[in-house]
């Protein structure tokens, strides 16, 4: 459990700072200063801010704060060394309450009583006492239920791109979650790191219509606050998810976006401290910092609770492979790709068929889980698609007519995958059965010599029924 | 042991200095600060000293104590390796979980190998006998597949002075002590070893041998060797892991030693879960019987992911050393770089290219060279094998990590981005992929799998080429133009790629192939094309050949015919070959 760590060195204070840099202040004349230090600084105007000291050296110290520097001046601003890192002070009746990316309230309400106060950095948790994730978590989505499963404990993000109905896809992942035949419902941490107010007053709206409000948790920083606070607002939001699921036993699904505005925050800190830069001056470590949050998910042994996680992230120009994308895709358990094309076309939810994946689909499927024929005629799924993008590539160059016959029904196929599977209602939620029967009614379209994916004791109960 | 040697003048993140620094030498081990957060001296300058520290530095404040071991960082050998879970720096993570619960917090300390299980030990000296590095003094039943043979360690070598009988004993009590020049050496269960140190080898062998995976695409295509070196490349949910994971389970190494090196925590519980429950096809023991695994995860403190391969290949040679045949796989060895560059960049070293240190292709090298087959100090025979994935940024393979690589590994499963979206398992690309030990294991497959093997081989993947050709033709005119001889092409590696290449995991029967299905799979596949091409020359067509009876039964033979039945594998040949004549038998009549 990440207890609270015990003081580490008492608090001390300073007037004066040497040096403002960007987000950075220099405070030289120091003693006994602790890297990690939770740092209070308070301004010329008698406000106060919070830093973290980011290197620590004799008599001087690098401090980050969070909301910024604009407004300090080297001789009017005072600083104290809180003497422990960072920590949030949680309880049960955070639910239903809305708190900046620090942790401190701004709905207007009192600031909770706390049960206890956790270092915002967490800890590892001991792969030994992991439990592997299994329990489906039906989204009604298709295109997820199917092809790219969601289980209790993943950590299964959104690819997407600006302009595409990300947020809308995540609000019906988060309407329609459930796990079938038990009646717990979800509790849900929302985190938005530099996303505009309309996308949390969108989210906040649905958590309302569904009436879900009481049973979630809101850590905004949004696009016009300053963006160094973005560092610590995933941490505080998944202090608070391990507090509600690993000592409250609740499940506890995690929303965080936009993780693309929260690595541009920790470039810009980088480049400020004039770091070695790695692909698109995005830090060397950028991929150990982003697994520090993302590995906060999962299951472990002595609680009953559970942390799901749903990070959202815009790809730079769509492209899959830019370091954001790229390195969150080697961290998460696969991941749910949106697709401009699809969109383009008006296909909603416009889930990429290929390159989306589940990694944790295979033990959360099946005889007495799903349905025993829910890997094989997944994988035909995504075996017909793949060969349907290769036809439609084909079609481009020589023309449909002069496709083999076999070709045109994989075209046939592919149309029917993506208006019949892959479209839905933003309100239709589609049981698993209704997924795989769809699954089965547009695979049924080629002909049965060319499922090689399913067993002939599927073909005979499903094909063409 | 451990005085104060200086103090800590500056913290950046896992790279702390110090000053005022006396009697400190590189490389050694030192603990930093009042929790005594373990570190390694990367550096020596003057009175200044430069530490990586394994655990998180949050707190640590210049002026802290810096405390001295004398000695470098060490991994603990002997009984108790098998079936633990070590981070990087070999720290038992199931007893740090009963100390401190679901987390790990800093400076826990908890010896490797536990000191309160006592060992049944029969000694197989006397005293009075001369004895030498590497030589067995006794052995002891570690796990019912692995019979630990205690060791002379390396540079101890004189005359037995005692030695204690048959018994059990816990790992630290001396059962053996050895008189040398240099005084009498107490040998006991355990012996330390530093980890950045290869040990010492009689001489290197050339190995013959393959390391049977069961995975049909590597055995058959792309075949390493007992001793040899390969790296797997590919971008994310391509299927490294995966690769990793079935050659730990179903590989016929001795001993495994699995290095989840800066990836997910739940990679490993899944091994946890698994390997006790899984079955060794050739002891019938579970494989955790014979697997050792090191976790240092992706959100585990960076300096010990660094550390986490040393420790896991000094685990694999101390069994090697013992005569056994270990595979060592890394995943990702790419997170290691990672972590050599995060640190290098927090000492302000000059960078080569993408930020990496100059010294990483060194670095690489010496890693890959403690693979090998080789002859002990003892003249045993025993092989480090050393499957290490690569995760090129964006998939790109022209990356650093992997170039480098590929210059110390002699084969390359490279994984294919199109084949994982298509849900081809294992993704492994028949074009880009290569073994250079082919040729120096084709005598073993030869005799022990199938005659013919090599040519068997050579036709299906040059048959795979020339598909690779034509696919560009069909690509621009479609596939009706072909002939029916191409076409056939086409057809049979359509065939090969859906019923052999690919191969499911998760299937029961399918998830792997003994040597003989392998082959007898093979054989069926270049039968048809053999007999096939005859045939269309003679006149049939391709849709005839497609209706042969057989063909189902082919489709579905690795998920049908499980590897305790392969008669029936003659049989769809004979049938096969039967159908095939009576196809000829039609034409010849006209
Ligand atoms: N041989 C295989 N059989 C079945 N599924 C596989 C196989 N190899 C890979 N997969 C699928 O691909 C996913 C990603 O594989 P993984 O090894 O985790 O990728 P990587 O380590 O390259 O990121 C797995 O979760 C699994 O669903
Ligand atoms: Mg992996």
């Amino acid at each position: 459990m990440p207890v609270s760590e015990q003081r580490l060195l008492d608090s001390r204070e300073y007037q004066g700072i040497q040096q403002v840099l960007g987000p950075l202040i220099m405070v030289e004349n120091i003693h006994n200063v602790g890297y990690n230090e939770l740092v209070e600084i308070r301004c010329p105007d008698g406000s106060e801010r919070l830093g973290m000291v980011i290197e620590a050296n004799e008599g001087a110290a690098v401090v980050q704060v969070f909301e910024g520097t604009s407004g300090l001046s080297l001789p009017d601003t005072a600083v104290c060394f809180r003497g422990a890192p960072l920590r949030l002070s949680v309880s049960r009746e955070m639910l239903g309450r809305v708190f900046d990316g620090l942790g401190r309230p701004i709905d207007g309400g009192p600031v909770p009583i706390a049960e206890d106060r956790w270092d915002v950095n967490g800890q590892p948790v001991n792969p030994t006492a992991r439990q592997y994730p299994t329990r489906f978590i039906q989204t009604g989505i298709s295109a997820i239920d199917g092809m790219n499963t969601l289980v209790r404990g993943q950590k299964l993000p959104v690819f997407s791109g600006s302009g595409l109905p990300h947020n809308k896809v995540t609000a019906q992942i988060v309407r329609q979650a459930k796990i079938v035949g038990e009646d717990v419902s979800f509790a849900i941490v929302f985190a938005a790191m530099g996303v505009k107010h309309d996308v949390a007053r969108y989210f906040i709206r649905n958590f309302e219509e569904t009436g879900v409000l009481e049973n979630v948790v809101l850590f905004l920083s949004l696009a016009d606050a300053p963006s160094v606070v973005r560092l610590i607002t995933p941490r505080t939001a998944l202090t608070m998810a391990e507090y509600l699921a690993f000592r409250e036993n609740m499940h506890v699904l995690v929303i965080l976006t936009d993780m693309t505005n929260y690595c541009e925050a920790l470039r810009e800190v980088s480049t400020v401290r004039g770091e070695i830069p790695s692909r698109k001056s995005y830090p060397g470590y950028l991929y150990s910092d982003l697994a520090s949050l993302y590995e906060r998910a999962g299951l472990v042994a002595d609680s009953t609770g559970s942390i799901t996680q749903v990070p959202i992230l815009t790809m730079p120009n769509d492209d899959i492979s830019h370091p954001v994308p790229d390195l969150t895709g080697y961290i998460t358990e696969g991941q749910i790709v949106l697709e401009r094309e699809l969109f383009q076309r008006g296909i909603y939810p416009p889930i990429a068929g290929l390159p989306s994946l589940s990694r944790l689909m295979k033990d959360g499927i099946g005889p007495g889980m799903t349905r025993d024929d829910h890997a094989h005629i997944a994988s035909q799924l995504f075996a017909a698609y793949a060969r349907v993008k290769d036809v439609r590539a084909l079609a481009s160059v020589i023309g449909e007519e002069e496709l083999t016959p076999l070709d045109h029904h994989y075209l046939k196929f592919g149309e029917a995958f993506e208006r019949d599977f892959l479209s839905q209602r933003d309100d239709e939620d589609r049981s698993i059965e209704q997924t795989l029967d769809l699954g089965w009614k547009v695979v049924s379209i080629l002909p049965r010599e060319e499922l090689h994916r399913v067993s002939e004791e599927e073909i005979s109960k499903f094909y063409g029924k | 042991m451990y005085g104060v040697i200086g103090q800590v003048s500056r913290v950046l993140g896992p790279v702390v200095h110090a000053r005022g620094v006396k009697n400190a030498r590189m490389l050694e081990l030192v603990e930093v600060g009042e929790h005594r957060l373990i570190g390694e001296i990367m550096r020596l300058s003057g009175d200044n000293i430069i530490i990586q520290v394994y655990e998180d530095t949050t707190g640590v404040a210049p002026g802290a104590p810096v405390y001295g071991s004398g000695m470098p960082l060490s991994v603990e050998l002997g009984p108790g390796l098998i079936g633990s879970i070590y981070d990087g720096v070999q720290r038992p993570l199931e007893e740090i979980r009963k100390l401190t619960g679901q987390f790990i917090p800093r400076g826990v300390q908890a010896a490797s190998l536990q000191r309160d299980v006592a060992w049944p030990f029969s000694p197989c000296v006397e005293a009075g006998e001369r004895v030498s590095p590497g030589q067995v003094i006794g052995t002891v039943p570690e796990t019912a597949r692995i019979l630990h043979r205690i060791l002379v360690p390396p540079g101890v070598s004189g005359t037995v002075r005692s030695v204690v009988k048959e018994g059990t004993y816990p790992v630290e009590s001396v059962v053996c002590v050895v008189r040398t020049p240099a005084g009498d050496e107490k040998l006991t269960l355990i012996q330390r070893w530093p980890v950045r140190r290869a040990r010492p080898i009689a001489s290197r062998m050339h190995s013959t041998i393959p390391l049977i995976t069961g995975q049909r695409v590597i055995d058959t295509l792309f075949p390493i060797p007992k001793g040899g070196t390969v790296a797997v490349p590919g971008g994310f949910g391509t299927g490294k892991t995966m690769v990793e994971h079935q050659v730990a389970k179903w590989s016929d190494a001795d001993v495994v030693v699995y290095i989840g090196c800066g990836e997910r925590g739940n990679e490993m519980t899944d091994v946890l879960n698994d390997f006790p429950k899984l079955v060794d096809p050739r002891t019938n023991r579970p494989l955790m019987e014979r697997t050792v695994l090191i976790a240092n995860t992706s959100n585990m403190p960076v300096a010990a992911r660094e550390a986490s391969i040393y420790t896991g290949i000094t685990i694999a040679e101390y069994y090697r050393d013992q005569g056994y045949h270990v595979a060592v796989m890394a995943d990702s060895t790419s997170r290691w770089a990672e972590a050599l560059r995060e640190l290098s960049g927090r000492m302000e070293e000059m960078p080569a290219e993408e930020g990496f240190p100059a010294y990483l292709a060194t670095r690489l090298a010496e890693f890959y060279e403690r693979a090998g087959l080789v002859e002990t100090l003892s003249g045993e025979t025993g092989s480090v094998t050393i499957v290490g994935a690569v995760s090129p940024p964006g998939g790109d393979f022209s990356e650093p990590v992997t170039q480098h690589t590929k210059r110390f590994i002699r084969a390359f499963w490279a994984l294919d981005r199109d084949l994982a979206n298509a849900r081809h398992y294992p993704a492994i690309s028949w074009l880009d992929s290569y073994s250079e030990y082919t040729e120096d294991l084709s005598g073993w497959w030869k005799q022990n799998g199938d005659p013919e093997w090599g040519d068997l081989r050579n036709e299906i993947l040059e048959l795979l080429q020339r598909e690779a050709r034509l696919q560009q033709v069909v690509k621009l005119v479609g596939a009706d133009v072909l002939p029916d001889s191409q076409r056939l092409i086409l057809e049979v590696c359509t065939l090969f790629k859906n019923t052999f290449l690919q191969q499911s995991a998760f299937d029961r029967i399918d998830m792997y192939a003994t040597v003989q299905k392998q082959v007898k799979m093979l054989r069926i596949i270049v039968t048809f094309y053999r007999l096939g091409m005859k045939a269309i020359q003679e006149g049939a067509t391709l849709i005839k050949l497609r209706r042969l009876k057989v063909i189902p039964d082919i489709a579905r033979m690795k998920f049908r015919i499980s590897n305790d039945e392969i008669e029936k594998l003659d049989a769809i040949q004979e049938r096969l070959e039967r159908e095939m004549r009576r196809l000829g038998e039609i034409y010849a009549s006209f």
